[in-house]
């Protein structure tokens, strides 16, 4: 029990706390930690893409082909999942990819704050992402964007329930979306803060769970790439279907 | 870079980088490996049942806040659960089908058509 608390709970790491109590209208609008660490990642995201690139030089050196490499990625993937007509939103995805990748990378630092192991970021994310995308669709096509929810030749008898079951599915996007990345950052890093719950408990034997921290600090960096560019692509693939309309 | 798009030289260029690249580029080692092995697995299993449980709860939501409105309760609720249920047994169905189409998709969950 004591050495337990010594190593602290591993849910003890998600806590948020008020630094600077603020109050607007009644609602709570204090500076938390998670604040801190979303302006430290777009700080972080800013002055390394600004550094990188503040030759510009026609051969890039390391930095700068990192900024390249990250600016490419998310254009390919934009222009590969969107076509011509994703250009306009490119900035917006970029962003997205961008914050999210830093979020999840810089929140493996140790004592860092991960801004993505709270269901409400991932969800403000996701339904931004939704929302703008249906408003999107809405103004591209107006009435027409509705036939995304009713498959072609489909006999009438059976088309009204599709609709809702499309509708219904369409509507668990967000969930989706905010879920995934929620959840595998909150299991990575609950997983990390057992095992070195294990290290600091086992004493001397605890070389084993440190050994395996580390191996498991390279699957979560990849998993903290991976989800950040599932959730990009998913957006992509959400505007391409309200863009063209198309299953 | 798409700026210069009325060029024809670097059109060309475009074009002929592709190709060069098609023919030289050895297959890559870590395509589609990251989908595979048994965490890869696990994480499309998890994937796959995201995917049920989402639209289960917004049709359970969804219900709720209609029963509320309406005053229905319970009914609307469990019409809307069962249409929640088979949104998510669809959305699973697609996610599966595009898993197994390609085992790469896990990496990229595109379907182009």
């Amino acid at each position: 029990m004591t050495v337990a608390h010594a190593a602290g709970s591993p849910l003890e790491q998600f806590k948020i706390t008020r630094l600077v109590e603020m109050e607007v209208g009644g609602l709570d609008v204090s500076f938390t930690n998670s604040a801190v660490w979303m302006v430290v990642v777009i700080v972080a995201i800013s002055v390394s893409l600004l550094f990188a690139m503040r030759k510009g030089s026609m051969v890039p050196g390391r930095g700068q082909s990192v900024a390249e490499l990250s600016y490419e990625f998310v254009a390919n993937m934009v222009r590969d999942n969107v076509g011509s007509a994703g250009r306009a939103y490119f900035p917006f995805i970029f962003s997205l990819f961008m914050f999210i990748l830093f979020a999840n990378i810089l929140g493996l630092i140790p004592y860092a704050f991960t801004v993505t192991s709270h269901i409400i970021v991932t969800f403000a994310m996701a339904i931004t992402v939704f929302l703008g995308v249906t408003v999107i669709g809405l103004i591209k096509h107006r009435m027409r964007f509705f036939t995304l929810f009713l498959p072609k030749g489909i006999p009438m008898v059976i088309a009204p329930f599709l609709v809702i079951i499309e509708l219904f599915s369409y509507l668990a996007r967000p969930i989706t979306l905010s879920l995934r990345l929620f959840a595998n950052m909150m299991a990575g890093h609950t997983l990390l803060k057992v095992f070195g719950g294990f290290v600091v408990a086992l004493g001397f034997l605890g070389i084993g769970p440190f050994v395996f921290i580390i191996a498991l600090y390279g699957l979560e960096l990849m998993v903290a790439f991976l989800q950040a560019y599932v959730f990009a692509i998913l957006t992509c693939l959400y505007l391409n279907d309200a863009l063209h309309l198309h299953h | 870079m798409t700026e210069d798009d009325n060029l024809p030289s670097l059109k060309d260029f475009e074009k002929r980088l592709e190709a060069t690249r098609k023919r030289t580029a050895p297959p890559d080692p870590h395509e589609g490996s990251a989908g595979r092995g048994i965490s890869g697995g696990l994480a499309q299993a998890m994937r796959v049942g995201m995917e049920m449980l989402a639209a289960l709860l917004v049709g359970l939501a969804l219900g709720w806040f209609l029963d509320e409105w309406l005053g229905t309760r319970p009914w609307l609720m469990l019409v809307c659960l069962l249409f929640g249920m088979t949104a998510g047994i669809l959305n699973a169905y697609r996610v599966s089908r595009r898993l197994m189409q390609d085992p790469a998709a896990f990496d990229h969950p595109d379907e182009k058509n």
